[in-house]
């Protein structure tokens, strides 16, 4: 598997995520974007099982369900993404310490206060600890 | 009696099973299996376990249940039985 040096979003995906973000603030959103070859398709949000403005986990019971899932389409997860609130929308040392999915996109978003009304929205690959950013391609 | 089980491996743990997904172990319970698997793919047990307990970011199921409600290590199995390995989706 070769890692992507971009990742290319429907704009109203990231617009979704964002407004997630806003909703559930002061807590962490958390969510994925399903699809196939690399293809961003469907965009699924997750429940914050730890339901903190600090940290974000998948509940296990529904992590299992969504690989259930994505294996009975042969659908893959692209993007893995979570909101931060206070701080800006780069991996956190929990961030890559967690990150075990070598072949998606961990897209962060930031809606801290100092820059609203913008926000931030990055992409990146973690792999073996090792944090490399990436273009976002917004698309229709 | 030792049971014969399958096991669902991650893509980020599939470079110990020279990329299978899917592969095959026995065990009376969670630590037996693990071992079997570490005897099969060496290395494999360090990846799932810290200090003899499971890494607090792998989870780990038996058919659809997730072993820390089943006794963890000690999650008795019957041939036939899926094991599913996920790294737990987190960070801060």
């Amino acid at each position: 598997m070769s890692a992507a040096t971009r990742l290319r979003i429907p704009q109203a995906m990231a617009d979704a995520i964002l407004t997630q973000a806003r909703a559930e603030y002061p807590n962490e959103a958390c969510g994925v974007i399903i699809g196939r070859d690399g293809i961003a398709e469907r965009l699924k949000p997750m429940f914050n099982a730890a339901a903190s403005p600090t940290f974000y986990e998948f509940d296990p019971k529904d992590l299992l369900a969504l690989h259930r899932e994505v294996d009975d389409n042969d659908e893959e997860i692209i993007v893995i993404y979570h909101s931060h609130t206070e701080t800006e929308a780069y991996p956190s040392r929990t961030d890559i310490s967690y990150a075990g999915e070598p072949g998606a996109h961990y897209v962060l978003v930031s809606t801290r206060e100092e820059i609203a009304p913008a926000t931030e929205f990055r992409s990146y690959r973690i792999i073996d600890g090792v944090v490399t950013e990436e273009l976002v391609e917004f698309i229709l | 009696m030792s049971a014969t089980v399958e096991v669902r491996i991650p893509t980020i743990l599939r470079p110990f099973t020279k990329e299978q997904k899917l592969v095959s172990a026995t065990g009376v319970d969670l630590a037996a299996v693990i071992a079997d698997l570490d005897a099969q793919y060496p290395g494999l047990a360090d990846r799932l376990l810290e200090n003899g307990a499971l890494r607090r970011f792998i989870n780990i199921y038996v058919n659809d249940e997730d072993v820390r409600f089943i006794g963890s290590l000690t999650a008795q199995l019957k041939s036939g039985d899926s094991i599913t390995i996920l790294p737990a989706v987190a960070g801060g």
